[in-house]
Parts: structure tokens; sequence; C-alpha cells
């Protein structure tokens, strides 16, 4: 059917500005908060108008409207799973750019978060017809 | 206060968070731009008190983060975050009522060994 295409492309464009606009986000929050001294709340609302992470807070805004919007017509248990490939990104942002120390057990718990999502990562985008409706569906 | 407490603010603030955005948004039913245009959807959203306090939720998450990220590694803070999804998947079994199959609760399951394992 013409409408399940459409559909599948949104789910599909949506999906992937919520997959980077997240790592990248929270590298550039990372960049502005390092080593920042925060004894007040002054300290806060001076951090978030610093360049690095104003940039940062707009990265997120965007994953936090597309994600909104993704999850108006996608499962919460379908979205969550496949976002986290964004784990692997972060841990390679980590490493490559925040020049950070990665022990195996660190690199070990991010890859079995991965791990856990490749599971899932092939079931259908809708999965329970709306809150409250689940009667007599088979299962 | 510790590294771990900050952990467990963000994924509390995060999983209620997700689940009150979830519960109102499927409310709210598919969102279509061409009818209306984006103002529309956002002015008609702004209103519903679930998200309201679901943003509400998010931020003290958020806040709990950039505090986290201050003084721990990056590639610590956001996989220790990702608890929040064992119990974003048991909300959204019982709560929301979505269907959750055998293949999800492995991965939930695998979830919360990653995360246990980066406490070493």
């Amino acid at each position: 059917m013409q409408t399940d295409e459409r559909l599948l492309w949104k789910t599909r464009i949506f999906l992937a500005l919520v997959i980077v606009s997240q790592p990248l986000g929270n590298l550039f929050l990372t960049l502005g908060m390092k080593h920042r001294v925060l004894g007040s709340p002054w300290d806060y609302v001076a951090a978030i108008f610093s360049p690095h992470v104003a940039l940062g807070i707009v990265l997120l805004i965007i994953w936090l409207l597309s994600r909104m919007a993704l999850l108006s017509w996608a499962d919460l248990s379908y979205v969550l799973p496949l976002t986290a490939i964004g784990y692997i990104i972060t841990a390679v942002i980590g490493s490559v750019v925040l020049k950070e120390q990665i022990s195996m057990s660190r690199w070990s718990g991010t890859l079995l978060i991965v791990a856990g999502t490749a599971l899932v990562g092939m079931t259908e985008s809708r999965t329970s017809p709306g809150v409250g409706s689940i009667a007599g569906e088979s299962s | 206060m510790s590294q771990w407490a900050l952990v467990a603010l963000i994924v509390a603030g995060t999983v209620a968070g997700d689940t009150l955005q979830s519960l109102e948004m499927k409310r709210h039913g598919e969102i279509r731009f061409s009818e209306g245009g984006l103002g529309r959807v956002v002015a008609a959203l702004a209103l519903k008190k679930y998200l309201i306090l679901a943003i509400v939720c998010m931020a003290i998450s958020f806040f709990a983060f950039m505090t986290l990220v201050s003084t721990a590694d990056l590639s610590f803070a956001v996989p220790a975050s990702a608890a929040s999804f064992v119990f974003d998947t048991i909300l959204a079994r019982y709560l929301l009522r979505e269907r959750v199959d055998a293949k999800r609760w492995v991965g939930a399951a695998l979830v919360a060994g990653g995360v246990a394992l980066l406490a070493l």
C-alpha cells in the first residue's frame, strides 16, 4: 500500500536524524562542560550560554523533536533499541575526539548494549494498535 | 554527588520522561505535517499535561547529565544512562501495554549486563 511505503520512508528519515543528532549533541555538551566548576545554579546558566554547550543543546533539541515526531507513529519499544546505534558512535567519538581511555570492560559493556539492540532490529515499526486497545490481540 | 548517583537521577528522569511522552504522543495520534503545518502541531502539543511533565523529567535528567560529563568520561556517561532502556521496556509492556516479545526482553537483559560491565 502507498500509505505503508510513505510511513516506511518517514520512519527511516526520522530514525537517521534521531541516531546522528544525539551523539553529536553529547560531544559538544561534553566539550563545553569538561572541568567546569558547578557550585551554584548560576554556573549552570553560564554553562548553557557558552558556545559549545549551546551548540550541543541545539543538536539535542533537534534530537528531541525528531524523536517526539517518531514516537507519534512508532512504538517506544521499537524506537529505543534502534537509536542505541548511537552508543557506538559515542564510544568512537569519546576515544578519537575526546581522547578518553576506554577499558576492555567499558568496550565490552558498550558492545553488549548494542548486541542487545541487534536482536530487536528487525521488528515492525508498529506493534500495538494504540494505548488501551490490546484486548483480543494475538501475541 | 557520586557519579553513580548522578546516573541514577539521569535514568529515573529519562524513564519517567520517555513513558509520559510516548503516552501523550500516542493519545495525540500520528503527526502528519501536511495537515495545518508544524506550527499548529506545536501549539496543540504545548497544552498537554503529560507532555509538560515529561519535559520537566527530561530537564532534570539533562542537568544531571551536564553535571556528570563535567567530571566523567562521555564514553562512561552515555552507556551508563542506557540502564533507562531496561526500565523503559518494562514500562512499555506494563504501562503503555505494548507487546514486548522474547527477543526484546533478551535485548533488555543484554543492555542490563552491559551497564553492569561499566561498573567494573
